[in-house]
This record gives structure tokens, sequence and C-alpha cells, in this order.
């Protein structure tokens, strides 16, 4: 990385803390090694100790203190997914994550408003904007939002649940519609996703097919994902079983369930949760090509 | 065995008994779903291109390339033959997989064959060979056209620019990363 940009990295973190202590968030930490993380069909943990995982997000420990009566929390901290690495993905990274009690996922919507104005506004004072493959995304404009039932249709001429049946979600989702997404100069919500894609999401009200998830893309790039979150212990567990379920059937490892989780969730309050890559906010700062470009060093270069 | 996670640029596998290089890799994975590995690869003897997306649990056939050196002995047709002077197994290669190299070779050439399996797929020259020039004008002594080059064919039939002084029965030395003239062996 060059000098540039390690101090490009260091203003857009303080940016970050700066946005959250300024708005009444408690900042948090939590214990990086951990007995289990929420299951999950398609990631996969690195393990560290015989009875421990490095954690592939800080949600689990972070909904607890919500149970445990703090409302608004954030954390800046770093994850782990095994096998994940290419131009916009390390196995290790930063991410950030905020939680706020009695609030949904539009709430949600209007704290990543705020914050990508204060990055951009900051970190780039005259183009008070973002970069990505020379498009300029000024988060000041109107955000165009689209759920991902309209996205798929939109773009793609095709049905999402058609497509998660004949196992072209990904391809459709990565190779149709972020592309398209590519080309508008504001940041796109996509949002209201099919329940199968949200294992700790809330379902919309006489919906249950439909959970109150949502992403933000940038230029294309997948940046946040956010969503309701789900306080029913027994169907988080059915939930958690069912992510397993599908891991067996791909060969994979079923994961062990967070138990303490599941017994304090009962207690947690409506609240909404998401997690942003700091990596990826970095990159957009910096019109970066490369995840490779904004961190210290790569696993390679280690 | 490779896995998915052992892609990237450069990796050499097999497919539908061919072997492939991996030209361009990319690996994209939206939030929540499925990993896509997505691939641009060559086919590494008739050079045509493939794109292909795999999924995590997908394996590949290593391709089994080996170089060998080997001496080069005759053409007869399209065929070219080489042959292993420790073991004296010859092998054949159609012109086609030749590329450039057929524009430098003479016998008992040392190089090296690219085996796959038993297949030869390709050859590396030495980045020099000397080569005698069969054909070429006299350089007209005096001549102020400019022209600080001519053509001169080679003793393989293979045509380049050479300096005016050049004559021909000289023996030159030429590049072969490049086809061009290096220069001229003394004595």
């Amino acid at each position: 990385m060059t000098y540039d940009l390690l101090h490009l990295r260091a203003h857009v973190i303080k940016i970050v803390r700066d946005f959250f202590w300024e708005r009444g968030f408690l900042e948090v930490e939590t214990p990086l090694l951990i007995p289990a993380n929420a299951p999950e069909e398609y990631i996969d943990p690195v393990s560290a100790l015989p009875d421990r995982q490095l954690q592939t997000s800080p949600e689990i420990c972070m909904k607890r203190l919500l149970s445990r009566g703090h409302p608004k929390i954030f954390q800046i901290s770093h994850c782990w997914r095994a096998d994940e690495r290419g131009a916009r993905h390390l196995s290790e990274f930063t991410m950030l994550e905020w939680y706020r009690a009695e609030s949904d996922y539009t709430d949600l919507m209007n704290d990543c408003r705020e914050l990508l104005q204060q990055v951009s506004e900051l970190s780039r004072p005259v183009a008070k904007s973002f970069t990505r493959n020379s498009v300029k995304i000024s988060p000041f404009n109107l955000w165009q939002r689209y759920s991902v039932q309209e996205a798929f249709l939109h773009f793609g001429k095709v049905d999402v649940l058609g497509c998660l049946r004949n196992g072209l979600y990904e391809e459709i989702l990565t190779s149709v519609i972020e592309p398209a997404l590519a080309a508008y100069n504001t940041p796109v919500i996509l949002m209201d996703y099919p329940v199968e894609l949200a294992a700790l999401a809330r379902t919309k009200p006489g919906n249950p097919n439909c959970a109150e998830r949502f992403e933000l893309y940038v230029g294309g790039l997948e940046l946040a994902n956010g969503f309701s979150e789900l306080n029913d212990p027994v169907e988080q567990r059915r939930r958690f079983e069912e992510a397993n379920l599908v891991r067996r059937n791909v060969g994979k490892e079923p994961l062990p369930l967070p138990e303490p989780f599941l017994k304090e969730l009962a207690g947690m309050p409506p609240s909404a949760g998401i997690a942003l890559g700091i990596d990826r906010l970095v990159m957009l700062t910096a019109g970066a090509v490369s995840i490779d470009e904004v961190v210290a060093f790569t696993p390679e270069e280690l | 065995m490779y896995s998915v996670a052992d892609l990237k640029k450069g990796l050499k596998i097999t497919l539908d008994g061919d072997p492939y290089l991996v030209i361009a890799f990319d690996f994209v994975k939206p939030g929540k779903g499925q990993a896509l590995y997505r691939t641009k690869m060559r086919n590494m003897i008739n050079g045509t291109l493939l794109d292909r997306t795999y999924r995590s649990g997908e394996t590949f056939e290593p391709a089994n390339l080996e170089d060998r050196s080997m001496e080069y002995l005759y053409k007869e047709g399209s065929h070219y033959t080489f042959m292993d002077q420790q073991t004296y197994e010859q092998v054949v290669m159609e012109e086609d997989a030749m590329g450039d190299a057929k524009n430098f070779l003479l016998e008992n050439l040392k190089v090296d064959v690219m085996l796959f399996g038993e297949k030869a797929i390709g050859v590396s020259l030495p980045n020099f060979v000397n080569l005698r020039v069969i054909a070429t004008e006299q350089w007209a002594k005096g001549d102020t056209s400019g022209n600080d080059s001519k053509p001169a064919t080679v003793e393989t039939g293979y045509v380049l620019r050479v300096p005016p002084f050049i004559e021909e029965g000289e023996l030159i030395v030429i590049d072969t990363r490049n086809g061009e003239y290096s220069t001229r062996v003394k004595g």
C-alpha cells in the first residue's frame, strides 16, 4: 500500500468512528475467538483452537449486548472467512458493524446515507463523491432503491425465486445485476430478500417469505448488508439447523450452534443491525480497483 | 487434484482431455450467497479461449506437463521429429503446434519440448541461434538512400531484415524471442 493510501485509510476509519461517537453510539469490543459463529450455508469460519473459531462477524456477541441493555453500539474489528480471496475479498478483513434497538432496516438505510455523505465530504472535500471504474458516485443525490424481486425482473427479466430454485441466483446477481448497478452515479439499495437468503433477519409483517434485509451497492460494489433482526429464538434455531442441513447436503461440516446467543435472544428488543466492509469503503474513497491496494499487507506478502 | 481454492492465473489444468492455462481469474461471492470462481483459460494445444465458472467443491486434474531436453532430427511433410538423447525416444510434433519455432530449427539443434502425457505440444528454443544467410542483395557501396537494413533469407527459409553489410554465406545470430537479427558471428 502506498503512503497516501495508508493515510487515507486511517482518515476514513477516524471519520467513521467520529460519526458514531457524535450520534451517541457506544464503541464496543467483543472477543474475536468464539466457540460458535452463526451457522451459514456458504460462510466457512476459520478454526483457531480445538474449541474456538475466529469470528466471521461480531454479530453474535453484539446482539447479546443489545439484550443486555445497550441500545446503540458499534464496532470496527477484524473478521475471517475461509477461502475468500479475490479482487474484492480478503480472508481476513475489517468490518464495521452497528446495531440499534427499537429500530428497523429503514433506520439503517438513513444511517448509511448520512455516513456515506460524511465520509465523502470529509475525505474528499472537493469531489464529495466515491469512484468505481471511473464512475463518480455521489451520496448526496437521491438513492435508487429496488426490491430484489424488482431488480431480477428489471435487469435480468427473470424471477428471483425461480433463480433460487435452479441455482442461478448468484450467476444472475453477479453477472447481470451488479454490472447494471455499476452504471448508477448514486448508491443503490437492493431490499426485501427471499427469506432463504436472510438467516438472521425478521420477515416483513404479513409476508413470511420476504425478509427485511437490504444490501447497499456503490458503483456496483457490495458495501453493506443490514436487516431488521430476528428476535424469536425458536425460529432462529430452526434457521440455523436448516443452514446446517444445507451444509451437510453439499458435503460441508455442520457448525456448532451459538447456544448462549440463542438463550439471550428472547430478551433482545426489536432491533436492526448492519455490517459494512471498511476495506471496500476505502477502495471506493480511493478509487482503488483491488482490495490489495488498501491494506498494509496482503496475505501473500506475509 | 486441485480444488477451486487453488485456481489462480498461471495454473495449468486438464479439461476434456486437453491442457489449459488459466489466464484470468476472479473470485465473486454475493452476500450470503455461494462463491463463484470465474476463469478464462487458453487451450495449450490449439490456443482457443474458454470462459468457465466454477463453484466450491469442484476439483480439477492438474495438467501433466513436462519440459524435456531433446534434439531436432528432421521434418517430413508437416511433421517435425525430435529425439531424447538419453532414452532415444522420439516424438513427432505437428507444424501447427510449432508456432514461430519452425523458422529457427536446424537439424541437431537442442531444444526443450513440452510434453502433455505422450503428446508434444510446444517447443522452446535457445534465446539465440546461429543461421547462415543463403540469399541477400549486394550492398552497393556509396548507397545514400538511407536504408539501414535489407531483406535476407537464411537456411531455414526464414526471411528477416539485416544490416546492409551482411553478405551471402555469412553466419548471423538471431534472437528467437522476436525473430530479429542480433549480430554477426565473427571469424
